[in-house]
């Protein structure tokens, strides 16, 4: 298992859900629900720490890969996380994604923290900087209404391909 | 060099019409910001004051460009803290913009000045304030009603 006291919290995203701890934890970890909010990508877990994470596309292909770190419904789920289905991306070091969950008065905060353990360049975070609000915003819309946003996938920001293209032809993490 | 600053992005089920009203309408703003509202008639160069339910002044400050429905920029600082108030101004941003049916919502809040306690409290603040804001427009209900 990855060693997670060499990863720094680089992204951080808080979002407060009318729902109990458990709706939110089913719909972190269940392929019924992430298919609605997760740009139609289904999770999929083996519920122990060293199982086997991974988000996938509808005709079955990986988009995400990894291992869970932490399990222990409903407060905390952390895995390791590698988009090795997208070009080049899958030779970058794995990053850490960790979802807290906390109740707060009433409703239930959420908070995804994506760690990593090199040094990112701005232009690869943005990815993720992109991505969770969305996804996010999409899965509390979901459990609050009952139906998410239309949160079509419209691609990488710009500049990111090429981030990626760079990290991985320079590996500045073996430095 | 890098000020602090604090980014957040909500995607809401609305019109770009409901959303200025909730931004900028003291009654509905009461309902989402823990019985907080504004006082400022939204034209540049006008002052701004938050105010909170019991109308003691939170914060003060001027409006430096409003567009309905597209974008808000706040000169803001805290009046209600010593020390918060210490590090001075900062800059509120307020982004609409139409998005795949619904509207994305983009507030960034940076400090003119190099210190970091306001950004701190206010990186708390937002993401309640604007999960509350997506909950009243999208359901007529907030998510989180305990008092600031």
């Amino acid at each position: 298992m990855i060693d997670v006291s060499q990863f720094k919290p680089k992204t951080v995203y808080v979002t407060y859900i009318a729902a109990t701890a458990e709706r939110v934890w089913q719909a972190l970890t269940d392929a019924a629900f992430s298919r609605q909010y997760f740009f139609g990508f289904a999770v999929e877990v083996e519920p122990k720490p060293g199982g086997r994470f991974r988000l996938l596309w509808p005709d079955g292909r990986v988009h995400v890969g990894g291992e869970v770190v932490e399990w222990t419904p409903p407060r905390r789920f952390s895995c390791s996380w590698l988009a090795e289905g997208m070009k080049d991306f899958g030779e970058l070091p794995v990053c850490l994604v960790t979802y807290e969950i906390e109740q707060s008065g009433e409703s239930v905060k959420l908070t995804m923290t994506e760690s990593h353990s090199w040094d990112v360049p701005p232009a690869i975070l943005a990815g993720g900087q992109q991505g969770w609000p969305k996804i996010l915003s999409s899965l509390k819309s979901l459990l609050e209404t009952g139906t998410p946003l239309a949160g079509a996938n419209d691609g990488p920001p710009a500049g990111f391909v090429e981030a990626v293209r760079k990290a991985v032809a320079e590996k500045p993490w073996l430095k | 060099m890098n000020r602090p600053k604090f980014v957040y992005v909500t995607y809401i089920k609305t019109t770009a019409d409901k959303l200025w009203v909730a931004l900028t309408d003291p009654a509905t703003m009461r309902k989402y910001w823990f019985g907080a509202f504004a006082e400022t008639d939204w034209r540049p160069g006008s002052k701004w004051t938050l105010k909170f339910d019991d109308g003691r002044v939170a914060d003060s400050g001027e409006i430096l460009e409003a567009e309905p429905g597209k974008r808000i920029v706040i000169r803001w600082r805290n009046e209600w803290k010593e020390e918060i108030k210490a590090e001075g101004w900062s800059r509120c941003t307020m982004t609409m913009e139409p998005y795949q049916g619904v509207m994305k919502l983009t507030i960034e809040h940076e400090m003119e000045g190099d210190g970091t306690k306001f950004i701190e409290a206010v990186s708390g603040g937002w993401p309640r304030i604007l999960s509350n804001l997506k909950s009243l427009l999208e359901t007529g209900s907030v998510a989180y009603e305990t008092k600031a």
